[in-house]
């Protein structure tokens, strides 16, 4: 159901009245951010697709669709949603999902949840219902405003509607496991990522490297050929398991750190328990460091490090602190799209 | 200003340039000024108050803090092969002139990476690391010539972007030089960034932002097999429907193209490239991966095509077969400049399943205007590039091809697509914008662009309009991209 009136209505009576209003979904990723005070704005009553014809590769849908419903759509057509995000136990929103770029194994090989957003329709702060990008695969007039908001967790705006690119989902799929330990892991992957092979995943931890190849069955029984290794039984739970935080690394309550870094650099030494994916650019630490061990080590590399889960008292941000150099740009994007701050104001940094 | 006065002003300027810059560096000559007087898009011409071509990041700083302090618009400049105006200078400013920053400064083969300066021409880096199996993926067509840096600013696509994306998808991290003179760190090497996704917003942003002044690129290893099939067709329509048809077989080519018979036999004429002159349209298929796939995918794609009525279906059995047959297709603009005095390159993106539509409405264009258009389509992702023919010399032709290229283009985005899938707004699509996006929208462009540059001294008069410059032409989005003035001067 179309319910951008409404939205809109809610957004203008809202600044109106100086409210801030909580962007909200199903909650699924509230802990991605800080929690902010305000009114709730429901998104999950606009929902549906808008525009789905397979051939074009390009789906168009409601921020409030449960991302499953799509992802059902798009799998009865052969297709998917390429940057295979979690749907967070089945409850995620298509908005919530892109307003958090959410992107889950096939993230280093196909791409982040930005790389397939074409267009978005969304409403600002100043309750203006305005569209972006479209629903074409190639598309420059103007700035890139829809990649922007992906990923702005509702900061600069309420996405009403987001046009996706879809690919063809793959003929077969396999994963193979390596015993080996972490250093060896990056050696090989970086070593295979230079070759051709149809890898579409990798996740390993200090005794075992999986891989999972996508392709013809031709194409994947020939690299199984080349590359050895032992098939997993069931290739499609092992991933999604992964990908739904259900694998038994995250079945601790403690505190929990999402770590972004180059690919191939040395395991950090940082105390904890520790699982890669990604070829070794994502890296979970279950850990009990301070906040400032954990960012001198990732700022070292250039990466960031983010406070996934565990007790909030302990952190001053969730997110990595910003380039101070960055910081006043961040505030006068916040200013452009939305100047009164009435959307999820300090959801991000305590500024935004 | 008369010749006399503006050379004063130009010799005091350039003093100050001086003062920052070696003085070889600093041009403020009518005849040196000539060489940056316009892009490809030749039709739009004029002079800069002077030009600068700094060597360093620091030279880069201070040449944007003095026009900051002196209010002078900078136009930043690659390799000038961009079509839309872009890197047309500003009679009032300053053309940043970045060639000289042609150096390659890092290879990781390990992360896949090249860190380059932004004058480095794009074939230059796949050549760079060709030794190590990889490459850069995005290809323009002008990819001898064009430079990095202009790509991201345009963000630039090229045959291959249906699987690999276009150069947003490509990149990983700039340095880029704001109007204040700081130096940014935009992206990084890992997956992703805290804040938000600046780098999606530096590309494609022609220069109105930052300047530009390193890229981190991503590599991919060069495919282990990729095949070349040639479709002819009789008919336009049914070349469109076996687009269609492909993709719906669940295969994404690596590349996906379409000629129409004029630019066929331009490009024949030019190359030789093995086209059939006598075909109505042709498609390039090009299928990549490894050998075992690329063999099945090879079979399926003949069977969609002969399916689609394909008169004659011809598969690359060399690679310099493959190359040649590329080749035809890559050279298409020149080879259309040999057929005409000038030509006029359109860039919209449309639904593919418009495409027959769109093609009937703009051959009754055409013959409306009378001028003849040849057709090269990327089609596997809807981009396309009308060619229409025309004479400058004769009076009035340009102005007639403008105001053509301007129906075109609203028919675009009256089918749901865009005034441009890679080529840029520049100065040339300045009023379709008015177009494809209402005041509201663009008010939020302008308040993007203040939130880097306030002054409004980067790029100015480019990709966004002025609100009043719409109002002028008319509220002309609601209706349906039909004029509401045909006989509007466009420029
Ligand atoms: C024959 C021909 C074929 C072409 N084929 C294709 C194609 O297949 N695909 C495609 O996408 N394009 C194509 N183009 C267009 C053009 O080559 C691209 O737009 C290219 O990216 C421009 O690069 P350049 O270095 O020439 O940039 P320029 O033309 O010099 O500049 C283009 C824009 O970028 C800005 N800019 C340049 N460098 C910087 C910088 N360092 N920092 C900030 N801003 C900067 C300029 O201000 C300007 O707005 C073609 C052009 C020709 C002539």
């Amino acid at each position: 159901m179309d319910h951008s009136v409404v939205l809109q209505e809610q957004v203008k009576a809202a600044l109106g009245a100086g409210t801030p209003l909580v962007i909200t979904g199903n909650c699924t990723k509230e802990f991605y951010g800080h929690r902010v005070q305000g009114r709730r704005l429901e998104t999950t009553v606009h929902t549906g697709v808008v525009d789905y014809d397979p051939s074009e590769l390009v789906v168009t849908v409601r921020a409030g669709t449960p991302l499953v419903q799509l992802e059902q759509l798009l799998d009865e057509n052969g297709q998917m949603l390429a940057f295979e995000p979690s749907s967070f136990g089945g409850r995620a929103s298509v908005g919530g999902t892109i307003a958090c770029n959410v992107s889950g194994p096939r993230r280093m090989v196909l791409g982040a949840a930005r790389d397939f957003v074409l267009g978005c329709r969304v409403i600002n702060g100043n309750g203006e219902l305005l569209h972006f990008g479209g629903k074409v695969i190639k598309n420059v007039a103007g700035y890139d405003v829809s990649r922007l908001m992906t990923g702005a967790q509702g900061t600069l705006g309420l996405l009403l509607e987001v046009s996706l690119k879809v690919l063809p989902k793959p003929e077969a799929e396999m994963t193979l496991a390596y015993e080996m330990g972490v250093e060896e892991s990056i050696t090989m992957l970086h070593r295979w990522l230079q070759q051709p092979y149809p890898l579409s995943a990798s996740c390993f931890d200090e005794r075992t490297l999986w891989i999972r190849l996508s392709g013809s069955s031709a194409a994947l029984a020939h690299t199984h050929r080349r590359l050895g290794g032992q098939a997993v039984s069931d290739s499609e739970a092992f991933w999604r398991c992964l990908n739904d935080k259900q694998h038994e690394f995250f079945g601790d309550t403690g505190p929990l750190w999402r770590l972004s870094l180059p690919s191939d650099c040395k395991p950090l030494a940082l105390p904890g328990k520790w699982l890669y994916e990604w070829n070794g650019a994502l890296r979970w630490l279950r850990s009990t460091a301070s906040a400032d061990a954990v960012r001198r080590q990732v700022e070292a590399v250039a990466g960031h490090a983010m406070y996934y889960r565990g007790d909030r008292q302990r952190i001053d941000t969730v997110l990595h602190p910003l380039d101070p150099r960055l910081v006043p740009i961040h505030r006068r994007l916040k200013q452009a799209f939305d100047p009164e701050r009435i959307f999820n104001p300090g959801r991000l940094y305590p500024d935004l | 200003m008369n010749t006399t006065e503006l050379h004063a002003r130009r010799e005091k300027l350039a003093r100050e340039f001086q003062a920052i810059l070696p003085a070889e560096s600093v041009l403020y000559q009518t005849e040196d000024l000539r060489v940056y007087e316009c892009d490809a898009l030749s039709a739009y011409r004029r002079l800069p108050l002077l030009a600068v071509l700094p060597d360093t990041i620091d030279q880069v700083q201070q040449v944007m803090r003095l026009c900051r302090r002196l209010s002078l618009p900078v136009v930043a400049r690659g390799a000038g092969t961009g079509l839309s105006a872009g890197a047309l200078p500003d009679t009032q400013g300053v053309l940043l002139g970045l060639a000289k920053f042609d150096r390659i400064l890092e290879i990781d083969a390990n992360k896949r990476i090249a860190r380059v300066q932004p004058g480095v021409r794009n074939l230059a880096i796949s050549e760079a690391v060709s030794d190590l199996g990889l490459y850069y993926a995005p290809d323009p067509s002008s990819q001898i010539a064009c430079t990095i840096g202009g790509n991201v600013a345009e963000n630039s696509g090229g045959v291959h972007c249906l699987k690999y994306g276009l150069t947003v998808h490509n990149i990983q991290q700039l340095q880029v030089v704001t109007i204040d003179g700081d130096l940014l760190t935009i992206g990084g090497p890992g997956p992703d960034t805290p804040g938000y996704d600046l780098l999606a917003l530096f590309t494609g942003s022609e220069g109105l932002l930052g300047v530009i002044v390193e890229v981190t690129v991503k590599l991919l290893p060069k495919p282990e097999s990729a095949r070349l099939l040639l479709a002819a067709f009789d008919q336009v329509e049914k070349a469109g429907n076996a687009v269609a048809a492909i993709i719906a077989s669940g295969i994404v080519p690596a590349g996906l193209e379409m000629m129409d018979q004029m630019a066929i036999r331009a490009a024949e004429d030019f190359v030789h490239a093995g086209y059939p002159r006598d075909a109505a349209a042709i498609l390039l298929c090009e299928l990549d991966g490894t050998e075992a796939e690329v063999d099945a995918h090879l079979e399926t794609v003949r069977r969609v095509l002969t399916e689609a009525g394909a008169t004659g279906l011809r598969c690359a059995e060399s690679a310099e077969q493959r190359r040649r047959m590329w080749q035809g297709r890559k050279a298409a603009f020149p080879a259309v400049g040999r057929i005409s005095p000038d030509y006029y390159c359109m860039d919209g993106t449309i639904p593919r399943r418009c495409l027959p539509e769109v093609l009937r409405e703009i051959a009754r264009l055409s013959s409306e205007y009378g001028l003849p258009v040849a057709n090269v389509f990327h089609a596997g992702d809807g981009n396309l590039h009308p060619l229409i023919l025309y004479d400058a010399n004769k009076p009035g032709e340009l102005e007639r091809t403008e105001e053509m290229g301007g129906r075109i283009l609203e028919l675009c985005v009256s089918v749901g697509g865009t005034i441009t899938g890679e080529h840029g707004v520049g100065l040339e699509k300045i009023n379709q914008m008015c177009v494809q996006f209402n005041a509201a929208e663009l008010a939020q462009f302008h308040a993007v662009k203040s939130a880097f540059d306030p002054d409004g001294l980067l790029n100015p008069g480019k990709a966004i309009p002025e609100l009043h410059r719409c109002a002028e032409l008319g509220a002309m989005h609601v209706h349906q991209g039909r004029l509401p003035f045909p006989g509007l001067e466009r420029f």
